[in-house]
Order: structure tokens, then C-alpha cells, then sequence
């Protein structure tokens, strides 16, 4: 098999909180192949920004490994880091909050392309110019500022940013959860077209399971920092195994009324605290005494299928 | 009677006319789905019912009617006896609504003191009942907490239990779960399905979810720009939504149970935005619209009859639709 652009070994993030350790990111590993979308869903707080962060070494990681390309990047400082921050990009949910009010459109595209020292002028304007397109923007978005564009051309906007600077691998957090349905359509179909065109791979971060289902190749299911089931798109539902990815699928609310759904499955929200057990048993319907005692790790339940319950 | 019917309301901010000719009616004990975008006017319309408009808004026309007593005519000594004994209203984001500093028992004992002559322990005892009813459990303890103390799911319990205290007729519930997680959606959601049967409330269930509105709602009013364009009871909007903006936003969802991947197949795309309808004459939906006529650009199109329970703004599909 091809090597993957994206390999990640046993990593762990650490957050202190307080006097005490917050274990955000507990020991993941997953692969991300070339021109291969990778799904990250789960509960909000259950780790997924973290993962998406520590990975771009926006944040950093106690443990494990992040293999970009064959090179081991975990620990590279700035300057041998600089080119591979180039090539990992990141769209957020909020693009209006990670943009300058005062800066136009070109100063923010501008100042990405100097950053990385991506060409002399006229060649970084025609890059601009050319992305600016790409992604459904008018022509004279450039010289406009932030506030001037609705949510959904705000989000081109971030993607613009990620983009003009070539990337090989993007993380996509929540890029949609912010946006009305009306306009999340558009900027799906624009990440697919522009992941096609340009032979992109992402890693797309949501807790939305429909969104999911939809935009990604290969699914991991998140819970309190750990990745308790994984598998490709149709394997997943066709086939969950994993009791939390059950219950995800069943509380998602079925567009078709005659379709009435039974109780919600699980009870509870994610909490923090890490028994000796299972992480789920506390609200896990199958639970027995063996996951209160015992951690479950992640198996082998078939043909690229991985799933962290004692009986899945 | 309706128990409450909203007739003609329109809502003006200076420049900006934020509810147009809004008319709906809630039966007792029904559940009314409110579905729009953001923007389209859901918060300022229920927040209308509950004359709780920011101070810069202007009612320029309407009457909302409350078993028939026309809410905009009452006093604010009277708007305090309809708010919380009447009609209650839940919001998105509890903690903007629950005071940071004081126990939740607190909280709610103010609310059932501030309609009811009660003795501070029948408060608190009526409080545990509440708590209990919210399904929160160890109420007895919980009752002392913050609610810093609290998840968001158990926060927005404490504010259904705040609402329901005094038994309204009507509880408006604005968004209840966007700020939450799917899990915990289906429970609130559930809880307040619930309630509602036991208490025999109605619902104003306000949402962009046409999901929620599919499994919790039996009737909706889907919201463009201010307006109604579409009314109709759930199965028959779900089997067949009418306004072409009902068809996009349905077509646009992914669904959960279709078996569509990005691989196969493209989304259908509802073009441009909310924002497109600035300055337009007529539909506030034509400059979006794949169906739209020269005609539709004259006069904004009123709500027409299509069946019995069932009224469209868009006498371009109402035509096709009579034509077979
Ligand atoms: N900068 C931070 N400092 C301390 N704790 C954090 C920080 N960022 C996130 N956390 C905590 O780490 C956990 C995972 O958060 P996050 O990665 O944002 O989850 P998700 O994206 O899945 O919602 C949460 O408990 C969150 O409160
Ligand atoms: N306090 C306010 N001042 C000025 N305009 C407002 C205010 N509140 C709401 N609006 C405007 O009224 C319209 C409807 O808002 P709202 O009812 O909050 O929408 P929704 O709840 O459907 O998202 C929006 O265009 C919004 O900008
Ligand atoms: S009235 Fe015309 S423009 Fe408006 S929604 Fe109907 S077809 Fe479209
Ligand atoms: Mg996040
Ligand atoms: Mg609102």
C-alpha cells in the first residue's frame, strides 16, 4: 500500500487544568491517505479540535508521533517545520473569528503567502486572484473587508486562506456547523469540487453524523479522547458496532415523520471523569461488569474495521 | 378558540423590517413548529407573544390574541401575570438566562413565589417536584447547585422546570437544543414532548432543524425573510413540501437515513443567500428561487389556501400543483 500523507501514532494531548491533567487527546492513531477525506465525529468536548490542532502542531503533543509525508514531524522546530506548516492548512467553524476586521481580503491572503515566502509580487496577486475565483468569490473580494460578507462567503474566505497556500492535507473543523442549511450545501460541494480539482485530503472534523456519512471516505467515532470505533463510510452504517456509535445514528432526528424513533438510547452527557473501565459504561445500554473493570481496546471486528467494546 | 393567534404582525428596526404580516394560530395542546434560517425573524416573533421586544424594535401592525385577551393591549402588571402563568419562554443558551450567582432552587422557588402566595419550604419542596419532573436526578441535592455546577443538557432542564412552574398554557421553546449535542437533543426534546402531554401545554418550537420538526412537531410554519411561505400539518408537508424554499432547504439537508455519499452524488444547493432578498419588490425568495416568473418580482405573494390546513405563498406552485 501506498505510504499515507498523514500517519499518526499513539498520540496524547495534555491540557492542565488547574492542579489537575486534562487527557484531551488519549493515545490515537489513524492514517490519512492521499486524496482521502477521514471523518472525525463525536460529542463537543469529546477531543475532536484537539486532535485536529495537535496534528498541525498548533498545539503540542505529550506523546506519540505525527508522520507528514514520511518525515517525523513531531518534534522539528520552526525553521525544518516551516514548509510542512505550509502544506497542512485548517478551516475553522468560525472564519470571521480568526480574521482580522481591519485587514482586506487581500491583505489576510497576502500576508499567508509572504509568511510561507511564496513568490514575488506579481506572482502571489495572480495566485490570489486565481483562488479568490476558485472558491465562488467575486473578483473584487479582495479588496474588501470581513464584516462586508454574509457566513457563507466568510467560510470562502477561510478557505481561500487554507488553500492559497497549496496545502497537501487540510483539517476542516465544524466548517459547516455554523452556517444555515441552505448554505452549508454550497460550501460541501465546494470542498468536494476543490478536493478533486486540486487532489486534496482532509481530515473533517464535525459532530454532525448526517454531514459525516456524507463528505467522508473513512470514519473515526470519538469518545473522551479516545477513538472507539473506525471504519470505512459504508462499513460504519451499514454495520456500527460500537454501542455510542449506535446511539449517535439513533438520536439523529430522521427527516421522514412515519419513521418514529423509540427512546433515546443513551442517558447522560460526556463527562470527565476516567474509570478503570470502559469510558462509555456509565452510559452504555450493554454495559456489564466487565466494563466497569476492564478497558476495552481497540480490535479488529473485520475488513478494516476497528471497534473498543468488549462485545462488538 | 385557538389559544393563541397571531394576526398580521409585523415588526419593524429602524431600516429594517424584521416580521412582515405574520399570522398564525397554536392549538391547545399542539405542538407548532416555527422554521426558518437565522435571521428570518423566529426570536423577534416569539419574543413579540412575550412583549419582550428589544427597545428599538417597533410593533407597526398586529394583534396577538392569548384564549382571545389581545396580548399587545395588556398592561406590563398584566404581561407579568401572562409571563410564566400563561405562556413561558425557553432560549437557546440557559446561561444567559440563569442568574450565575444564585442556586438553582433559588431560581425556580423565585418564580413559583413570584406567582404563587407559598411559604419558602413549600417553594423548595415544589422545586424538588420540579426537578424530579425535569427528570434531573438526586433533586433533593441537586437544588443547591450553580449553574456553573451543571451540564448544558441539565441546565436546559432547569429552564423547562423554571417554565412549567406555574402550569402555562403555552411554552415557547426558541432554538432548545442548537447549543447541544444530538444525545442530548433527543433527550430535551423528549423531556419537553413529555411535559407537554402531562401538563397539557402547547409548543411554539422554534428550530432550523427539519429533523426536530419531522419527529417533535405536528404542525409547521416555515419562515423566508420575515414571512410565512409555507403552513401545513407534518406528514403532508414531509411527503410533499410545496414552497420552493421548503424544497430546498429539505433537498439541501443530508439526510441520515438516505444513502448518499459525495462520491455519487451532489448536494442540491439552494443558490446565493438570505441577503440576495434585499431591495426586492416582490417574493423576498425570487432572487433564489429556480421557479421563479416575471409576475413573482411584482407583489410579494400572500399565503393561499392549497387544502384544508394547508397555505402557500407561491402562487407560481400552487398553479403547477392545481395543473396536476
Ligand atoms: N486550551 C485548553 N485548555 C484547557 N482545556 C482545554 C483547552 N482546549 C480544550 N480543552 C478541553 O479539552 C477537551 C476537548 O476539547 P476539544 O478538543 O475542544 O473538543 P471538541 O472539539 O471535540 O469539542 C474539553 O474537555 C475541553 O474543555
Ligand atoms: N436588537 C435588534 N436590533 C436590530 N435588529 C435586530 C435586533 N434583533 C433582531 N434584529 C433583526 O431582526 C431580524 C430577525 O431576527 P431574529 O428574529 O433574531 O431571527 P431568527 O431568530 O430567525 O434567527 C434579523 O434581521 C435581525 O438582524
Ligand atoms: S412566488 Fe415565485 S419567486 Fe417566490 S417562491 Fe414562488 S416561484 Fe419562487
Ligand atoms: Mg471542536
Ligand atoms: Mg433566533
Amino acid at each position: 500500500m501506498a505510504e499515507p500523507l498523514l500517519s499518526v501514532r499513539d498520540l496524547h494531548t495534555r491540557y492542565a487544568v488547574g492542579k489537575q491533567v486534562l487527557r484531551a487527546v488519549d493515545g490515537v492513531s489513524f492514517e490519512v491517505g492521499r486524496g482521502e477525506t477521514v471523518g472525525l465525529v463525536g460529542e463537543s468536548g469529546c477531543g475532536k479540535s484537539t486532535l485536529g490542532k495537535t496534528v498541525l502542531r498548533l498545539v503540542p503533543s505529550a506523546e506519540g508521533a505525527i508522520v507528514l509525508d514520511g518525515a517525523d514531524i513531531t518534534r522539528l522546530g520552526d525553521s525544518a517545520m516551516a514548509e510542512h506548516r505550509r502544506r497542512m492548512q485548517m478551516i475553522f467553524q468560525d472564519p470571521f473569528g480568526s480574521l482580522n476586521p481591519r485587514q482586506t481580503i487581500r491583505t489576510v491572503l497576502d500576508t499567508a503567502l509572504k509568511v510561507h515566502r511564496q513568490g514575488n509580487r506579481a506572482e502571489r496577486e495572480r495566485r490570489m486572484a486565481e483562488i479568490v475565483e476558485r472558491v465562488g468569490l467575486p473578483a473584487d473580494a479582495l479588496d474588501r473587508y470581513p464584516h462586508e460578507f454574509s457566513g457563507g462567503q466568510r467560510q470562502r474566505i477561510g478557505i481561500a486562506r487554507a488553500l492559497v497556500l497549496r496545502p497537501a492535507l487540510i483539517v476542516c473543523d465544524e466548517p459547516v456547523s455554523a452556517l444555515d442549511v441552505s448554505i452549508q450545501a454550497q460550501i460541501l460541494n465546494l470542498l468536494v469540487d476543490l478536493k478533486r480539482d486540486l487532489g486534496l485530503s482532509y481530515l473533517f472534523i464535525s459532530h454532525d453524523l448526517s454531514v459525516v456519512r456524507y463528505f467522508a471516505d473513512r470514519v473515526l467515532v470519538m469518545y473522551l479522547g479516545r477513538i472507539v470505533e473506525s471504519a470505512s463510510h459504508a462499513t460504519l452504517w451499514r454495520d456500527p458496532r460500537h454501542p455510542y456509535t449506535k446511539a449517535l445514528f439513533a438520536a439523529v432526528p430522521s427527516t421522514d415523520p412515519t419513521h418514529k424513533r423509540g427512546a433515546p438510547p443513551i442517558k447522560g452527557e460526556l463527562t470527565t471523569d476516567l474509570s478503570s473501565g470502559c469510558r462509555f459504561y456509565s452510559r452504555c445500554p450493554a454495559a456489564t461488569d466487565r466494563c466497569r473493570s476492564e478497558e476495552p481496546l481497540l480490535r479488529s471486528v473485520g475488513e478494516g474495521h476497528h471497534a473498543a467494546c468488549h462485545f462488538a | 378558540m385557538s389559544l393563541l393567534a397571531v394576526e398580521n404582525l409585523s415588526v419593524a428596526f429602524p431600516g429594517h423590517v424584521a416580521v412582515r404580516e405574520v399570522s398564525f394560530a397554536i392549538e391547545p395542546g399542539e405542538t407548532l413548529a416555527l422554521v426558518g434560517e437565522s435571521g428570518c425573524g423566529k426570536s423577534v416573533t416569539a419574543f413579540s407573544v412575550m412583549r419582550l421586544l428589544p427597545s428599538n424594535a417597533r410593533v407597526v401592525s398586529g394583534r396577538i390574541l392569548l384564549d382571545g385577551a389581545d396580548l399587545m393591549a395588556a398592561s406590563p402588571a398584566e404581561m407579568r401575570e401572562v409571563r410564566g402563568k400563561k405562556v413561558s419562554l425557553i432560549q437557546q443558551e440557559p446561561m444567559t438566562s440563569l442568574n450565575p450567582v444564585l442556586s438553582i432552587g433559588a431560581q425556580i422557588g423565585e418564580v413559583i413565589r413570584r406567582h404563587e402566595k407559598v411559604s419558602r419550604r413549600a417553594a423548595r419542596a415544589r422545586c424538588i417536584e420540579l426537578l424530579d419532573l425535569v427528570s434531573i436526578p438526586d433533586a433533593h441535592r441537586r437544588i443547591d447547585d450553580y449553574p456553573h455546577n451543571l451540564s448544558g443538557g441539565m441546565r436546559q432542564r432547569v429552564m423547562i422546570a423554571m417554565a412549567v412552574a406555574c402550569g402555562p398554557k403555552l411554552l415557547i421553546a426558541d432554538e432548545p437544543t442548537t447549543a447541544l449535542d444530538v444525545t442530548t437533543q433527543a433527550q430535551v426534546l423528549d423531556l419537553l414532548d413529555d411535559l407537554r402531554r402531562r401538563l397539557s401545554m402547547a409548543v411554539l418550537l422554534i428550530t432550523h432543524d427539519l429533523g426536530v420538526v419531522a419527529q417533535w412537531a405536528d404542525r409547521i410554519n416555515v419562515m423566508y425573510a420575515g414571512r410565512i411561505v409555507e403552513q401545513a400539518a407534518i406528514r403532508p408537508f414531509f411527503a410533499r413540501p410545496m414552497h420552493p424554499y421548503s424544497r430546498g432547504l429539505l433537498g439541501a439537508r443530508v439526510d441520515v437515513d438516505a444513502d448518499e455519499h459525495y462520491s455519487a452524488s451532489r448536494l442540491s444547493e439552494i443558490p446565493g443567500s438570505v441577503g440576495s432578498a434585499a431591495g426586492e419588490a416582490g417574493c423576498p425568495f425570487a432572487p433564489r428561487c429556480p421557479m421563479v416568473e416575471t409576475a413573482c418580482r411584482a407583489v410579494p405573494p400572500t399565503l393561499l389556501a392549497f387544502e384544508a390546513e394547508r397555505h402557500v405563498a407561491c402562487p407560481v406552485t400552487l398553479e403547477a400543483a392545481r395543473d396536476g
